[in-house]
């Protein structure tokens, strides 16, 4: 049976029976909005990383988990917790303290004599702790949907985090002629339109450790700052080698065509 | 290689080294004092960038097989493990993802600069059979190697893909199960596929020894399609590789080097597909499905065939346009009846040539699109019909516009040799 739908959905996808746009109907394309860390100098707005970890921390990490993140990528290099006195991000407090208010078995394989796991309060070395066991128990707590992993969702979906700022802030009354199964909310950003997701921020649902206004845009655009950081860490350290990079290139391509320019001097070609 | 070796060693060690293996006169021969034309242009020198390219993605990807765990279980965390925790790790995994592309980037030019300036055409059949064999190793090597991953462009891509091999008549369904190593793309299919990955690209640099070996008989073609002239003329007509040469790829290379920084650093995920961060999931079909950008014109063949032919369905018939468009190129230098080798004197076949070109980028157009589409919103023209059209064209330009064009075209006056067209005797 599953195999006959794998290859029913691979001839499909080859085009000889066309399934593919009946999703795409009147999907709204999200706007351009203004990142700190867009083009080629753009970093990281360390401040917005901050203020969005603590939303992932205090609304989404109720239903996704991250598992790619460990509390230390918190204090690394380009994190937001990056001490400069802690060039070990193990050894930074903030982290310590973050990764030790959960106390949980973090790792089966940790026992005590008995043989039976131990629970103990996290290290900065531990991951995210994930909200459910497995992908059955996160269903069965959400209306049989899947919320996603977020450690790439910028990646992972097009538009990157256009899409993730317009579908946080783009949730709107349905309109008449929509049928929406009970558990689901209407969000023109999202493939179809019904999304499991009940809206996750509302103005003042949290107060910011910084005093910022906790509105409804300000908290999309926070925590859609710490997911692109979170899926893409190394971004600020690859744009500044970049720039060294092809500074470099180019006065080896100036020398070269010089030379190029002087050999061929007086070759007629 | 080709005429008298010129090397001279000059100390006790090389005179030592050469009666016993003479390497040093093979690498002087071949890549210091080998006549060269002299009136190469910059289309020529994507052969030392494609040689760059090929290191640079042997080199990564070696570092990156240390790291990789090929496991359908692992496989997707580990690849993000290198960008994460490894040392420069995101560097070599971006170098790798996005030297695939401009390898096939400079492939695809590499390829368009012989079929514009005959350089298929006999002594050179050889040559030419070889690079497409490198081009077809490359092709199995890239989908592979998009495989390992193990993201949901990965793992369904290598389904389609795999499934094509499934259409063959009678022996089909073993072929494709025994390709998978089980019922479906599985543990054993993302293994094989790892190994393999590794192991062709040195196939290909041993192919490329070969391409090399029959460039290096005939020598180089030029532009204007001459040959460069024997005995004392010779000198005339080309120039040592050293210093000429190496310092003109020199240059095209390290120009090429800055696009591909850009990419590398700046655009690292622009050649992907967002799909490809979401873990494979077999239950989860994407809502379309695109192979990587390189193989979009093949896709587009492979989908305009969507009627029977005779006792050929259209699945079938997809397949066997598909891999006959690259099968047709190996029959090339027999289809082509015209003695000219540069489309510069060909004036009629230069503009089918030129709309070759834009065929073949359009075919990656409606590769990337869904076929139903309409074009440019145009009610009712589907981007199957625009793949359908160049389809044929794709086809014909071979079977039919260069067999004939070759009898029937009159080619413009060719200058006496190479000197003459560069003393501007005559205009090349």
């Amino acid at each position: 049976m599953k195999m006959t739908r794998i290859f029913a959905a691979a001839i499909a996808a080859l085009g000889f029976a066309g399934t593919a746009a009946a999703f795409e109907g009147d999907q709204h394309t999200p706007h351009a909005h203004h990142w700190h860390h867009d083009g080629p100098f753009g970093t990281y707005d360390r401040q917005a990383v901050q203020r969005g970890y603590q939303i992932y921390q205090e609304v989404c990490a109720s239903c996704h988990s991250m598992d790619l993140m460990r509390f230390r990528n918190l204090a690394q290099p380009g994190g937001p917790f990056e001490e400069e006195a802690f060039p070990n991000p193990n050894d930074n407090p903030i982290v310590m303290q973050i990764a030790a208010s959960y106390t949980r078995v973090w790792d089966m394989d940790e026992v005590n004599e008995d043989g039976d796991p131990v629970e103990r309060p996290g290290l900065p070395s531990d991951p995210f702790p994930a909200p459910f066991d497995n992908p059955q128990q996160a269903r069965a707590s959400n209306g049989g949907a899947y919320p996603p992993d977020l450690s790439l969702i910028v990646k992972a979906r097009g538009h990157g985090e256009n899409y993730i700022y317009a579908l946080l802030t783009g949730y709107e009354e349905a309109p008449a002629d929509s049928h929406l199964a009970p558990g689901q909310y209407y969000n023109p950003y999202f493939p179809g339109g019904a999304i499991a997701m009940a809206p996750p921020l509302a103005d003042g649902i949290i107060e910011y450790a910084d005093g910022t206004e906790a509105s409804v845009e300000q908290m999309a655009e926070d925590v859609t700052t710490f997911l692109s950081w979170a899926g893409d860490p190394h971004m600020e350290k690859r744009k500044q080698m970049g720039v060294m990079v092809l500074i470099y290139l180019l006065i080896f391509a100036i020398l070269v065509y010089l030379a190029y320019r002087q050999i061929w001097s007086n070759v007629k070609h | 290689m080709s005429g008298p070796s010129t090397y001279n060693p000059s100390t006790g060690i090389e005179k030592w080294l050469d009666e016993r293996l003479p390497i040093i006169r093979l690498g002087y021969d071949s890549f210091v004092d080998f006549p060269t034309p002299r009136n190469l242009n910059y289309w020529w020198t994507f052969g030392g960038i494609l040689a760059v390219f090929l290191m640079i993605q042997i080199i990564t990807g070696i570092v990156l097989a240390m790291h990789y765990v090929a496991h359908e279980d692992y496989a997707f965390e580990s690849v993000q493990r290198i960008t994460r925790d490894v040392p420069f790790g995101w560097l070599i995994q971006s170098m790798h993802a996005n030297g695939a592309s401009f390898f096939f980037v400079a492939v695809y030019l590499h390829m368009f600069r012989g079929l514009y300036y005959g350089s298929y055409k006999a002594p050179r059949e050889i040559l030419w059979i070889l690079g497409v064999v490198i081009y077809l190793l490359m092709m199995a090597t890239g989908f592979m190697g998009y495989v390992l991953p193990w993201g949901q462009m990965s793992y369904w891509g290598a389904m389609v893909i795999t499934n094509l091999v499934g259409a063959l008549p009678f022996i089909g369904e073993a072929i494709r199960e025994w390709l998978w190593g089980g019922f479906s793309v599985g543990q054993a299919t993302l293994n094989r596929f790892f190994s393999l990955h590794y192991l062709l690209p040195f196939v290909i640099a041993a192919v490329v020894g070969l391409h090399i070996w029959a460039l290096h008989v005939p020598g180089n073609g030029n532009p204007v399609g001459l040959e460069a002239r024997k005995g004392k003329d010779n000198k005339k007509d080309t120039l040592p590789f050293h210093p000429y040469y190496t310092v003109k790829d020199g240059f095209a290379i390290i120009v090429y080097l800055m696009v591909f920084a850009v990419f590398v650093f700046f655009l690292p995920t622009v050649l992907g597909h967002a799909d490809n961060y979401i873990e494979a999931d077999p239950l989860v079909t994407p809502a379309h499905i695109v192979p990587e950008w390189y193989y979009l014109p093949f896709y587009a063949i492979l989908r305009a065939i969507t009627f029977d032919i005779g006792p050929i369905d259209a699945k079938l018939g997809g397949v066997l346009a598909m891999f006959g468009a690259i099968g047709i190129l190996f029959v090339l230098p027999w289809l082509d009846t015209s003695k000219v080798r540069s489309m510069r004197y060909r004036p009629l076949t230069r503009w089918f040539f030129i709309f070759f070109v834009v065929a073949a980028l359009g075919l990656g157009w409606c590769g990337a699109k869904n076929p139903d589409d309409f074009v440019m919103g145009i009610e009712g023209f589907k981007f199957l019909y625009l793949g359908q059209f160049l389809t044929f064209y794709y086809f014909a330009y071979f079977i039919v516009v260069l067999p004939v064009l070759g009898i029937i075209e009159k080619p413009k006056e060719r200058p006496a040799s190479i000197e003459a067209a560069v003393l501007g005797t005559d205009k090349a």
